[in-house]
C-alpha cells in the first residue's frame, strides 16, 4: 500500500519538479506509515531519487516512450499503481502532467486534486489544501474515492533531502497500439532558456513598454537573472509577444520565487495569476497602479530609465557574488 | 460532424471572490456569471466548423436553472441546441460521468471543453470524459483542424508547443489560441431572438460517484504594505538580503 509518485524526466534527466513531488510523496508515506515508490520513464539514474526519501523506483526503459505520450504514460502509471497497490498517487503540475493526470483519474476511478499547496491537512478523511478561483482563494478538498491523485503545485512544498537508498527495478507496462492513437509530430520548444513553469525568477512586461521593439531590455534583464520572460494579457492580445508568455487568469499561472512586473498596472485577472509567486517587484510610472498594493517591493519610475540601470547594477552584483 | 461543446457557468474574470456560510460556499451575491473563457474559445472554434465544414453544434452544461442565461448565450452565439443536466457540478468526476452519458446518447464525433473552469480549476473533466468514452484526448489545445476523421491539433507545453496528429472521436481541453480573443462573438439581437426558439433539453443526472468535495474555502492572507524604494541599489540590496530572492 505504498505511495506512488510520478517523477518526470527530460532526455533521461529528472526535472526539478520530480524532486519536489518525490519529497512530497515520501513525507506523505511517512505520515501513512508506508514507503514511497517512484515511477519514471527512461531515466538515466533512477536510484538518485533516494536522496529525496523514495525507497523504490520503477523505471521504464522503452524507446517508444522517449517522447511524452499522455495516454501511454497514464496507462503505464495506472498499471504500476495496481501492481504496488498504491492508494495515493502524487504528480506535479507541469503541462504534461496536467495532460495525463485526468486520464489516470479516469482509469483508476480516482479523485484528482490539482494545484495542491501543502502536505495533507489530514489523511482520514483525506483533505488537502489547494488553490481555487484562479488563485483568488483556497479550497480544502476532501477526497472520498479509494484511490487518490494529488497534483502538487510547482514550488509550493519545496525540495527536501532525506537520504534513503532507493532500489531501482525495471518495469514493463503492457501497452497496445491504441495507447498511441494521439501522436506527437513536432515539438517547438525554447531550449537553454528558463520557462515560466519552472523558472525561479520571471520578468514580465506590460503595455507600459509601449511596443514589441522595447522588449530587448526585458530579455536582457531576464538573461542577467537567469529568468523566464512573460507578459500581460493586452500585450499578448496585441500580438507583441506570443500567447505562451501570457500570465494571468486565462493564461499561465506563475509560482516563481521572484516575479518582476514592468509596466503592468495589475488588473485583477493578472494579480490572480501571479499571486502564488513568493516575492513580487513592481516597476511602474503610475504610483496609483493597483499592482503596488499586491507587491512586496516597488519603484515608481519610468521603466525606460529604471530597467537599464537595474541591468547594469545586477551585472555588477552578479560579478561580485559569483 | 456532430460537435458537443461543454460549457461551465463561472464568475466573470473581474469578480471579487468571497465566501459565505462559514466559508463553506462561494458567495454569488453581486457576481456576474459568464461562459467559462476557456469554453468560449472552444465554442467560437466550433462555430467555425459549423460555418466552414457544415458541422452541427450542441452545447451542454451541468448545473441548476440559474445557469440557463449562460447556456442561452451560447445558443445566441450560434449553437443549434442545448442540453442542461439538472445537477450541481460539485465534483469533476461526477460532471464527467454526466457528460459521458450525454455524449453516448448524442453520438458526437468531437467534444470541445475548456482546459479548466476559471472558478474551481479542476482541470480534469475533459480528460476523465475521454477515458470513460475511450475517445482520443488533447489537452491545453491551442489550434484544431479536422479533415474527415483525421485531426491535427497544437497543444501548449511548458516552454513551447507541440503538434499532434490524432483522429475522431476526440475530446479537446481548449484554451485561448483555438481562436483569438478578437474572434470571440458578442451575440446580436437576431441571435438572441433566435436563441429563445432553440431547443434546451433539461435532463436528470445519472448516478455517479462524487470523488471529491470542497469542505471549506479561504481567501489569501492579506499582504504587508509594499516597500517603495527610489533607486535600484536599494532594490537589489532588499532582494538579496531581506527577501533572499537573488
Amino acid at each position: 500500500m505504498s505511495v506512488l509518485v510520478y517523477t518526470e524526466s527530460e532526455n533521461g534527466k529528472f526535472k526539478k519538479n520530480a524532486f519536489e513531488v518525490a519529497s512530497y510523496a515520501s513525507a506523505l508515506a511517512k505520515k501513512l506509515g508506508t514507503s514511497a515508490t517512484a515511477i519514471s520513464f527512461n531515466a538515466e539514474d533512477p536510484s538518485s531519487l533516494g536522496a529525496y526519501g523514495v525507497s523504490k523506483v520503477l523505471n521504464i526503459s522503452n524507446a517508444n516512450l522517449n517522447t511524452f505520450n499522455a495516454k501511454a504514460y497514464a496507462n503505464s502509471i495506472a498499471e504500476a499503481a495496481a501492481q504496488e497497490d498504491a492508494k495515493t498517487v502524487v504528480v506535479s503540475s507541469s503541462a504534461d502532467t496536467k495532460f495525463l493526470a485526468p486520464l489516470l483519474a479516469g482509469k483508476l476511478k480516482a479523485g484528482y486534486v490539482p494545484n495542491v499547496v501543502a502536505a495533507p491537512e489530514s489523511t482520514s478523511p483525506f483533505t488537502v489544501k489547494r488553490t481555487a478561483f484562479s488563485n483568488k482563494g483556497f479550497a480544502y478538498t476532501q477526497i472520498n474515492s479509494d484511490v487518490k491523485i494529488i497534483g502538487v503545485s510547482n514550488n509550493s512544498f519545496g525540495i527536501h533531502e532525506d537520504s534513503t537508498s532507493a532500489a531501482s527495478e525495471n518495469f514493463n507496462p503492457s501497452l497496445n497500439d491504441g495507447d498511441f492513437n494521439t501522436k506527437s509530430i513536432e515539438i517547438d520548444k525554447v531550449v537553454g532558456k528558463a520557462t515560466i513553469a519552472d523558472a525561479d525568477i520571471v520578468v514580465s512586461g506590460g503595455r507600459g513598454l509601449k511596443g514589441p521593439e522595447n522588449w530587448g531590455m526585458i530579455e536582457e534583464l531576464a538573461n542577467v537573472l537567469g529568468a523566464a520572460t512573460a507578459c500581460s494579457k493586452p500585450v499578448s492580445d496585441l500580438g507583441w509577444r506570443p500567447h505562451g508568455e501570457h500570465v494571468g487568469q486565462t493564461g499561465k499561472p506563475v509560482a516563481s520565487n521572484l516575479y518582476i512586473a514592468i509596466g503592468i498596472s495589475g488588473a485583477i485577472q493578472h494579480l490572480a495569476g501571479v499571486s502564488s509567486s513568493k516575492v513580487k517587484v513592481v516597476i511602474n510610472t503610475d504610483a496609483e497602479a493597483p499592482f503596488f498594493k499586491a507587491a512586496d517591493y516597488g519603484i515608481v519610475g519610468d521603466a525606460f530609465e529604471v530597467v537599464p540601470q537595474l541591468i547594469e547594477k545586477l551585472k555588477e552584483f552578479k560579478a561580485q557574488n559569483a | 460532424m456532430k460537435i458537443l461543446v461543454c460549457i461551465s457557468n463561472v464568475p466573470d474574470t473581474t469578480s471579487k471572490i468571497n465566501f459565505t456560510d462559514g466559508d463553506t460556499k462561494f458567495d454569488t451575491n453581486g457576481v456576474q456569471f459568464v461562459i467559462n473563457p476557456n469554453d468560449e474559445f472552444g465554442l467560437t472554434r466550433a462555430m467555425w466548423f459549423k460555418e466552414k465544414q457544415g458541422a452541427s453544434v450542441h452545447v451542454v452544461t451541468v448545473g441548476g436553472t440559474s445557469t440557463e442565461p449562460t447556456i442561452r448565450k451560447a445558443l445566441a452565439i450560434g449553437a443549434d441546441e442545448a442540453i442542461r443536466v439538472n445537477a450541481e457540478p460539485t465534483d469533476g468526476f461526477f460532471v464527467a460521468e454526466q457528460l459521458a452519458d450525454v455524449v453516448k446518447n448524442g453520438g458526437y464525433d468531437l467534444v470541445i471543453a475548456g482546459r479548466e473552469s476559471i472558478d474551481y480549476n479542476g482541470g480534469m473533466v475533459p480528460g476523465i470524459l475521454a477515458t470513460l468514452l475511450d475517445m482520443n484526448f488533447v489537452n491545453t489545445c491551442i489550434s484544431l483542424e479536422v479533415d474527415g476523421t483525421n485531426a491535427t491539433a497544437m497543444r501548449e507545453i511548458d516552454g513551447g508547443k507541440e503538434k499532434i496528429a490524432t483522429s475522431l472521436p476526440l475530446v479537446i481541453g481548449g484554451q485561448k489560441g483555438l481562436v483569438e480573443e478578437s474572434d470571440l462573438r458578442i451575440p446580436n439581437m437576431r441571435g438572441i431572438m433566435m436563441a429563445r426558439k432553440k431547443t434546451l433539453n433539461v435532463i436528470e443526472p445519472v448516478a455517479a460517484q462524487k470523488a471529491t468535495e470542497d469542505i471549506k474555502f479561504e481567501k489569501p492572507a492579506a499582504r504587508g504594505a509594499v516597500k517603495l524604494v527610489d533607486n535600484v541599489d536599494d532594490l537589489i540590496n532588499l532582494l538579496h538580503n531581506e527577501a533572499k530572492a537573488i
